[in-house]
């Protein structure tokens, strides 16, 4: 069998397996959480004979064990069970959520993605020269800035002095593209802003690393132009440890928003996760770390896998 | 103006050094080296490294490898001073009036390309030629080198040919874009002697076919013998002596040069008999994972205070047979015997004493040695293992194996980074000789040595072995060093013992097919050696 195909089964076998693992870990983290949830569902009011049923229904007095086989299978079947708090069907009502965090992600993985990758290799073409400092010191700084504040810096600045865009990015069913679009524009510039910097770097910094190969030296020898060794020499070399970083903040994209969903009232996983968690609503927290775990594992996955099939030696064996 | 291609005048190149804890200061690489070139001429430029030879080519091209910085005389490539070029000069001289072959092909080719894209990737970017144009000159070139199957391989990636095959695939890429003068940097230093002399015969067919002129850099004067027309010695960034290949070989002037020519004039009368301190008997051995033996049945005996050199090829299995005898490797069948005590296969299961007897000297002296220990540490440390030395005792001791090794007193403070190349390998046989080992395995002690620097370093060794009663496993692919020490000789293609016995008998005839081939191609100090090979090999081919 061809080796990649093997390389790639294994890689996809180690996936489930870690996403397995994180399913237990989920489960035991929020089992336990202090409090009881029959408690906290029922406040200071409850009786001990209400608080024992309510215990009953929900199936807390079985062993962990079994309930997380319970959890486990039904989950595998599509069943993510129901909310406590509201009774709602958590799958449903979090697949628009999840739909709406996927929207504002790659939105602005769309937009950041080639960016980083374009602002690297500049960075790199004009390396110690003003646009390499430029570029270095704005996204330095926009990593550094915490996203709460770019946020709110940039809604002082584009919503409330310029009026450009909305402050609160409200999107609900029916609406066109364009609509949404301008409707997010806030948090995907707020996003760009805070993965582009480690993106741009690492770009920068891997293909730095590729220029001091010898391929390099005989691609100048032959008088091509600086910016196309860059591109069509130095890049192809370096793929696997920029997809690796921008598999990571595309993760983060999904996983990490919340802060930026929150700010701007954003309705996707962000918020529900947070609502819920403040609610001490289990199912939905186990829910939501179990698709953000399968998420951050699937795009690390995509990286492990991009990054063999750049490698020509594994691509074309001898 | 008429025929002459290259004139540089009065060159000087400069680069700034950074010694660590000083100010950065510049230091001159070369000076004053002037010489010309015409149209279809090859020129030799041999030296040591750091002779300034690289650097004084790639000149040519107004190109400073790491911050070197061509700053004085004139570099005329047909007539125009290409050091006054502005960047687009620059990209209109690289690539198209003069190209560059590297000394390791399978660095210089990028990895993720294929070979024909890199191949032609010169000619249409200068615009010289269309696709399919180039393409065909490609192919042609690929016949013309002697690679197999012209018309696939430019398919390849760079990681699917052989070392060898990739010299030349980088030969046709130089030659491609029908340049006026090819810069050929070390294109064969690289390669196995079996493979050197193929690659050197298409290199000298190819020039003499397209008719361009070539320097043709190298620290090995009889390989430079076989393709040049006239040779400049270099030393230390200064030409020592500039003439005709004629001149330079059959009647040197300079007393540098001399040496050079006579290198290797180690005298060693063979030693025989003694008690084995190594047997190797039956070792057959292959590595985690694969399924085939890199070793099989391989048995060899060493006496006492003598030397067994294992030649071979890369990739023949003699440093394997080294980790096995270290216990790095354990076996998968046969028997070693060191010093009349059977070895534990594995390392971790053998005694002090045994690991204290064998000791080993590595190609590689500067990764051999930890950079943040001074002399004194690295040779102290055995010292202090083994014979629980401390103090003044140690440094006493410590300053006796450098005055073996021909150092004095001042290095005991100094670092690995202060030192010469054959300073540091000293300091490397200093530190196994501190262990008073039985045996020392040298794993091509000297290959990364220039000739000059070898020669001290043979010489050392063999003296040491008078003194210390030491018996060297001496591992190496150069037939000249084996010559030079050796008391027998056992030589080793794909993994077996091929030949085995005296020195005087193994590099006698008759010979086996292999044994032949490896000693015709390794390169004699005359010249039309290389033509006479070839035509010998080529009769004899037909005869068969």
């Amino acid at each position: 069998m061809h080796p990649v195909i093997t390389l790639v089964a294994q890689r996809l076998a180690l996936g489930l397996l870690l996403l397995l693992a994180a399913s237990v870990l989920i489960f035991i983290g929020t089992q336990i959480l202090p409090g009881d949830v029959a408690q906290s569902i029922l406040g200071q009011g409850a009786t001990p004979e209400t608080l024992a049923n309510l215990r009953e229904e929900l199936g807390l007095n079985e062993p962990a064990v079994t309930r997380y086989f319970n959890w486990l299978f039904a989950t595998l079947q599509g069943d993510l069970g129901t909310a406590l708090t509201n009774g709602q069907d958590i799958a449903s009502s979090m697949g628009k959520r999840l739909g709406n965090t996927l929207f504002l992600a790659s939105v602005a993985a769309i937009i950041a993605v080639p960016l980083a990758i374009l602002l690297g290799l500049i960075a790199v073409r004009y390396q110690g020269r003003w646009p390499d400092r430029v570029i270095s010191t704005v996204t330095l700084a926009t990593v550094s800035v915490p996203e709460f504040l770019l946020g709110y810096i940039a809604i002082y600045f584009l919503s409330v002095k310029f009026r450009v865009f909305p402050s609160l990015a409200t999107v609900y069913d029916g609406m066109s593209l364009g609509d949404k679009l301008y409707a997010i524009s806030m948090p995907v510039v707020v996003l760009v802003l805070v993965v582009l910097g480690h993106m741009m770097r690492m770009t920068r910094a891997a293909i730095l690393n590729v220029m001091q190969s010898a391929y390099v030296e005989t691609a100048e020898l032959k008088g091509l132009r600086k910016f196309t060794i860059i591109a069509r020499h130095a890049f192809p070399n370096a793929i696997a440890p920029v997809v690796n970083v921008v598999m990571l903040n595309l993760a983060y994209l999904v996983v990490g928003v919340v802060v930026v969903e929150v700010v701007f009232v954003y309705p996707g996983m962000g918020q529900y996760l947070v609502d819920h968690v403040s609610k001490r609503d289990v199912p939905v927290v186990q829910a939501c770390g179990l698709v953000f775990a399968a998420v951050y594992i699937g795009l690390n996955l995509v990286a492990d896998i991009v990054a063999i099939l750049a490698n020509p030696r594994l691509r074309h064996p001898k | 103006m008429s025929d002459m291609l290259l004139e540089v005048k009065n060159l000087k190149i400069e680069a700034t050094a950074y010694p660590p804890g000083e100010a950065p200061r510049d230091i001159t690489i070369v000076e004053g080296v002037s010489f010309k070139l015409e149209k279809g001429r090859v020129l030799g430029l041999i030296g040591e490294s750091g002779a300034g030879k690289s650097t004084i080519g790639l000149s040519a091209m107004a190109y400073g490898r790491g911050g070197v910085r061509l700053t004085g005389g004139e570099v005329l490539v047909n007539g125009r001073d290409v050091l006054q070029a502005g960047p687009a000069g620059l990209r209109a001289l690289r690539g198209r009036e003069v190209t560059y072959v590297a000394q390791s092909a399978a660095a210089a080719f990028n990895p993720a390309k294929r070979l024909m894209e890199q191949v032609i990737e010169t000619t249409l970017h200068h615009g010289l030629a269309s696709k399919a144009e180039a393409e065909a000159r490609a192919v042609t070139l690929f016949a013309r080198l002697g690679l197999p199957n012209p018309e696939t391989i430019g398919r390849r990636y760079p990681h699917q040919v052989s070392g060898g095959q990739l010299q030349r695939v980088m030969t046709a890429m130089a030659l491609c874009p029908k340049p006026d003068l090819v810069i050929f940097d070390e294109p064969t230093t690289a390669l196995d002697v079996t493979t050197q002399i193929e690659v050197l015969a298409a290199i000298k067919e190819a020039i003499a076919d397209t008719g361009v002129a070539a320097l043709y850099i190298t620290h090995d004067l009889a390989v430079v013998a076989q393709v040049a027309d006239d040779i400049m010695v270099l030393r230390g960034g200064k030409m020592v002596e500039y003439g005709t290949t004629d001149t330079i070989i059959n009647r040197p002037a300079e007393p540098y040069t001399q040496a050079l020519v006579s290198v290797r004039s180690i005298d060693h009368n063979e030693k025989s008999g003694g008690a084995p301190v190594l047997s190797v008997k039956g070792i057959t051995a292959r590595y985690r994972g694969t399924n085939f033996d890199v070793l099989s049945n391989v048995t060899v005996d060493l006496p006492e205070a003598q030397t067994l050199a294992v030649v071979g090829e890369s990739g023949s299995g003699k440093s394997t047979l080294a980790r096995v005898i270290t216990g790095l490797l354990p076996p998968s069948a046969g028997t070693i015997t060191f010093v009349g005590r059977d070895l534990a296969a594995d390392f971790e299961a053998r005694g002090k004493e045994d690991l204290r007897e064998l000791q080993m000297i590595y190609q590689m002296a500067d990764v051999a040695m930890n950079p943040r220990q001074t002399v004194g540490t690295i040779i102290g440390r055995p010292l202090e293992f083994y014979f629980g030395l401390k103090g003044a005792e140690k440094r006493h001791r410590i300053q006796e194996l450098l005055d073996e090794i021909e150092m004095g007193e001042g290095f005991i403070d100094r670092y690995p980074a202060e030192l010469s190349g054959g300073q540091k390998q000293r300091v490397c046989i200093a530190r196994a000789l501190a262990a008073k080992p039985k045996l020392i395995i040298c794993d091509e002690v000297t290959s990364a040595l220039d000739p000059l620097v070898a020669d001290g370093i043979l010489k050392l060794l063999l003296n040491l072995q008078k003194i210390e009663k030491v018996a060297y496993l001496f591992i190496t692919h150069d037939l000249a060093t084996v010559r030079a020490i050796a008391d027998s000789i056992a030589v080793m293609y794909r993994g077996k013992v091929v030949r085995y016995g005296p020195k005087s008998q193994v590099l006698a005839p008759p010979f086996d097919d292999y044994t032949d081939l490896l000693l015709s191609s390794v390169p004699e100090m005359e010249l039309g050696w290389l033509e006479r090979t070839i035509a010998n090999r080529k009769m004899e081919a037909a005869g068969n």
